[in-house]
């Protein structure tokens, strides 16, 4: 029976069609497909006035897990986490079967990297810095996210706000991670294991950030770490970042917020480069300024003349060895 | 303290056997052991249509208790650790539901419970996912259609051993192929160990011809798991050490 389970999971609901719950008696009517995963299918469809996203799911156990988390994120952090959670049901299907489903608040926007092509770069950093927000709030709850990449992440606009919308993958620190995709795995990358631990967070979001500039994906090839690096250096926008990126990747910040403080000094000294002289001058006393410009001009020096020392040596070992083949040639008449 | 072992077996082939026993008919009886058949049918790449065979795939899964997945050799590490931990999610709410309709009565099942209930018996089922010990047996079928695909094979059950060893509980894993050497039907390729990670090149020569003895292969691997010894409720009683020692 769990066979045909695992097999049908693709449900397809007729547009227009009236799903009423068999607890709780709310009537949903069907307006379109989100998208579907792994786990279930998304629709949007009408209670009363208001749109909700509704998830259906043949696997009834996936669907409570999943509302056990955003009950959890309630209580956590109010709403702010995920979509909030409206209702949790079972409908019984016209030929008798049943599937659960539960309703949460539809969460209209684009697509993290749809947003960042209209909008323009700089809205990455921004960006990635609310949700090293959410993530620390996340992981200071316990938990991890897990299952991070840019189709889960939906940008609402105006104003800017990165929110997630698939919590499906989130995972209690300290167990094994429940749900991943490859090309945001550490342990695809060979980079780290499946623990559940703020860490393997952070590494996801660093490859959420490349996956912005090559949408396509790419592949591990022989030598994972060196592919990966790779692309990291050869996309021209994600410079600024790159060592962030790169620390991410290693595993080397202990939490979401030091990660946060280096991208957001990043994003600061990106907006104050064109000042930066000026403040400088300004900030400085007199003294610092004139040790400045000798350390400066002795900098800028250094590499010519050091060439003219090598010139002047070689010229002197030239000219004695030519004295001292005279010196021979004459002792031998 | 243990909380009690479960047992798989992992199926991993490209066609249908053509010698001995009727593989589904085996996988009733590992079942019955206690052990969960999961079988993985493996496609060529280029290949867009299912072949004839695989529908075997789904038939020995079914009797044995397990999930089935025809995949294609590229998306092989995802789909083996998903039907890994979607058989073990199921073992457990099987022991879960039998455990509640002790206590409830005999119609409560997880999905009859009001949607708010489920929550809490849901968690249960996750903690023992986390915590309880497992054994893996892996049967990989090494017939000479399968050339192409063993590396993949091989990465994949890296890959797995990765996924399950970040769980808190202990894991064991074991593989053999089929047909084994000299006419054999099954051969052991690494014994029962804690890591899959020394796998590397362990896969044995492979056997050509065309004889594929899914069934006796399976009833082979059946026999490399210590004898029932008690039922699965064990998991729940956390008292009670559920030691199952199984000769190495």
């Amino acid at each position: 029976m769990m066979n045909q389970q695992w097999k049908s999971q693709g449900i397809n609901l007729p547009i227009g069609s009236v799903v009423t719950g068999k607890w709780h008696n709310h009537s949903y009517l069907i307006r379109k497909k989100l998208g579907s995963g792994a786990c279930g299918t998304v629709y949007l469809a009408d209670q009363g006035n208001q749109q909700v996203a509704i998830k259906f799911s043949q696997n009834g156990s996936s669907i409570t897990t999943e509302v056990n988390v955003l009950r959890t994120f309630q209580k956590v952090q109010g709403k702010r986490l995920g979509p909030s959670l409206l209702d949790v049901d079972d409908w019984v299907q016209p030929n008798g079967s049943q599937i659960s489903f539960y309703a949460m608040e539809y969460l209209k926007g684009k697509e993290l990297s749809t947003f960042i092509q209209k909008h323009g770069h700089e809205w990455l950093g921004i960006l990635m810095v609310q949700l090293l927000k959410d993530l620390g709030d996340l992981h200071e709850a316990g938990w991890v996210f897990g299952d991070l990449k840019t189709e889960n992440l939906i940008v609402t606009f105006p104003p800017a706000r990165l929110r997630w919308i698939d919590v499906g993958g989130t995972t209690q620190i300290g167990r094994a991670i429940k749900e991943y995709t490859e090309f945001y795995d550490r342990g695809y990358w060979g980079l780290g294991s499946r623990k559940a631990e703020p860490t393997y967070d952070l590494f996801a979001l660093a490859m959420v950030m490349i996956h912005v500039y090559y949408p396509k994906r790419f592949e591990k090839g022989k030598d994972p770490e060196k592919t990966l690096m790779r692309h990291l250096q050869q996309a021209s926008s994600l410079k600024p970042y790159a060592t962030a990126i790169q620390k991410a990747l290693y595993g080397k910040y202990r939490s979401s917020k030091e990660m946060e403080q280096d991208i957001t000094n990043q994003l600061m000294n990106v907006s104050n480069n064109r000042l930066k002289d000026q403040q400088s001058s300004r900030t400085h006393s007199r003294t610092q300024r004139k040790q400045q410009k000798k350390t400066v001009q002795k900098r800028n020096n250094s590499s010519p003349s050091q060439a003219k020392y090598l010139w002047e040596g070689a010229g002197i070992i030239v000219v004695v060895c030519m004295f001292y083949i005279v010196y021979v040639i004459l002792q031998w008449i | 303290m243990n909380k009690g072992t479960l047992k798989q077996i992992l199926l991993i082939t490209d066609g249908c056997s053509n010698k001995g026993e009727d593989p589904a008919a085996v996988a009733t009886l590992a079942l019955q052991q206690g052990i969960t058949v999961n079988v993985i049918g493996v496609l060529e790449n280029e290949q867009s249509e299912q072949p004839e065979g695989l529908e075997e795939v789904e038939e020995i899964a079914m009797s044995g208790g397990g999930y089935s997945q025809v995949v294609y050799a590229k998306s092989l590490s995802q789909t083996v650790q998903m039907v890994t931990r979607q058989a073990m999610t199921q073992t457990l709410q099987g022991v879960v539901n039998q455990e509640l309709q002790q206590i409830l009565g005999q119609d409560q099942k997880i999905e009859e419970l009001p949607p708010e209930k489920r929550g809490e018996v849901m968690e249960v089922v996750e903690d023992l996912g986390e915590t309880c010990d497992l054994e893996v047996l892996v049967l990989v079928d090494t017939s000479a259609s399968m050339h192409n695909k063993l590396p993949t094979v091989q990465d994949a059950l890296f890959d797995l051993s990765l996924s399950l060893n970040a769980r808190t509980g202990n894991n064991r894993f074991s593989i053999y192929s089929f047909p084994g050497k000299r006419g054999k039907d099954v051969s052991k390729v690494m014994d029962w160990t804690p890591q899959l990670e020394s796998i590397s090149s362990v896969f044995p020569k492979l056997t050509s011809g065309g004889i594929t003895p899914t069934g006796p292969a399976l009833r082979e691997a059946m026999n490399q798991f210590a004898p029932k010894k008690r039922n699965l409720r064990s998991f729940l009683s956390r008292d009670e050490s559920t030691m199952e020692e199984s000769g190495d």
